[in-house]
């Protein structure tokens, strides 16, 4: 089995390498590309993203065909795919980090700045939290509710199906921080730097 | 409920830990890849490198370090000291450090702030504040607490913000090395008039330091050094202690 990292030069994804590459050890190959037939190729692919919404859908619009490969890989094929921070708000219809930006459109919804009640909670959202897990989804396996998980975001997905959100963290409300649809997960979370719990999720999407 | 950090800081100079923990069952004492598994296994929330080398031609050690450390470690990584440029921060990024901590280079040229936060992102760009008492007020501090720069560190604080600091490192080189505890005037003051995370460092001598600096001082994270060198207390002791006094913490 393969799982493709893909790599659209925005941010720093080594630690999503890395953290892979712990975790599938020699039993699966990982490969960081932004080669769309290996992508095309590849079992799983995992989409990273920091930064901005809007820099992160620039630098993935900026690959010639890479958004449709991945509208293909996901949509078409619905093979699993997990986005991990503004990896996951590009699901989303459309982003209001700096500039009004169109997501891929994968699941319904918008990415807005999350609500800091006048100056009550800083942001960005730094640190450990705890989710709430109000659906089982795959990637859960094995995991406790109320978890802590390390975050880094000012935005925050909204999704008009809440069908679909599996867990939620407590910040100034009840902040989307997992998403499950069919083949598409995503985590607002970054399980790279989550500890071993954070591990088990990478090993959950991994093994699905 | 998002909880306060423990963020254990270690000195690394030419690629080796100054001071550190010291175990008797470590095999290499120096080495920081060890010493911050130690903590990550321990329950770190986050690790700090702080490169004190002095020479250049050593200066790459950090690296080495920083490439390694990143694979064993799976929590975030933060390193700062002697960063001057977006390119070296891209290095360290490149390496896998999740966060750089910037000082000297945040005052000499604030493009340099500017830029990366741009470029990276503001999560992994943390502005480090050293700051002296002075009459009623603070000045930053550049080169290592050599240089006063002569800036006023609240209004500095508020501009880092804006610049697109995602954090403040804020050091009071009054109390540094002397465990006496975290300047927490300072602390509240910056923190109050800043909405991005402050890390209080600077001073920590006992476990009740902590706790001060996270009621009293309003700070986001609380590094330490020394208290976790040569086993005073473990990391996990520390968490203890702050859920004790009703602190949220990841245990």
């Amino acid at each position: 089995m393969n799982v493709t990292i893909v790599d659209y030069k925005s941010g720093n994804i080594s630690s999503v390498i890395n953290s892979f590459k712990e975790v599938a050890k020699d039993e699966v190959t990982i490969e960081v590309t932004s080669d769309l037939n290996k992508i095309k190729s590849s079992d799983k692919v995992v989409l990273p993203g920091q930064g901005s919404f809007k820099s992160c859908v620039d630098a993935l619009n900026k690959i010639k065909g890479l958004t449709d490969t991945l509208n293909e890989f996901a949509i078409t094929n619905k093979k699993p795919l997990l986005g991990i921070c503004v990896g996951l708000q590009m699901f989303a219809d459309v982003g209001y980090e700096e500039t009004e930006t169109k997501g891929l459109g994968w699941i319904s919804g918008k990415v807005s700045k999350i609500d800091n009640q006048n100056g009550k909670y800083k942001l960005p959202h730094i640190g450990w939290n705890q989710i709430n897990i109000i659906k089982d989804s795959k990637i859960f396996k094995d995991i406790e509710n109320n978890s802590h998980m390390y975050f880094v975001h000012s935005y925050e997905f909204v999704p008009n199906d809440k069908k679909v959100i599996s867990a939620t963290t407590d910040y100034s409300s009840n902040i989307v921080c997992s998403v499950e649809k069919e083949n598409i997960f995503g985590t607002q979370f970054h399980p790279e730097k989550s500890d071993r719990i954070g591990l088990k999720i990478i090993d959950n999407f991994i093994n699905l | 409920m998002l909880k306060n950090r423990i963020i254990p800081c270690l000195d690394v100079k030419n690629g080796r830990v100054v001071k550190g923990i010291n175990f008797v069952d470590l095999k290499d004492a120096g080495d920081p890849v060890e010493q911050a598994k130690i903590y990550s296994d321990g329950g770190a929330d986050e690790i700090c490198f702080l490169d004190i080398t002095a020479s250049n031609e050593n200066r790459d050690t950090i690296y080495d370090v920083v490439e390694k450390t990143s694979k064993k470690c799976f929590v975030p990584l933060t390193v700062g000291g002697g960063v001057r440029s977006v390119e070296d921060i891209n290095k360290l990024l490149n390496c896998g450090a999740d966060k750089v901590s910037i000082n000297t280079a945040a005052v000499e040229n604030s493009k340099v702030v500017i830029d990366s936060s741009k470029k990276f992102g503001s999560q992994c760009i943390v502005v480090a504040i050293d700051a002296k008492k002075n009459g009623d007020k603070w000045e930053v501090f550049t080169h290592g607490g050599r240089n006063n720069s002569g800036i006023d560190a609240l209004e500095y604080a508020e501009q880092m913000e804006k610049n697109g600091a995602g954090e403040l490192l804020v050091t009071s080189m009054d109390r540094d090395g002397t465990q006496v505890g975290y300047d927490i005037d300072l602390m509240s003051k910056i923190s109050s008039k800043v909405n991005i995370p402050v890390i209080a460092s600077g001073g920590v001598g006992n476990l009740d330091h902590l706790v001060d600096g996270i009621k009293l001082g309003k700070a986001s994270a609380v590094l330490a050094a020394s208290i976790f060198h040569y086993g005073k207390h473990s990391v996990k002791e520390a968490k203890d202690y702050l859920d004790s006094k009703g602190i949220p913490v990841r245990i």
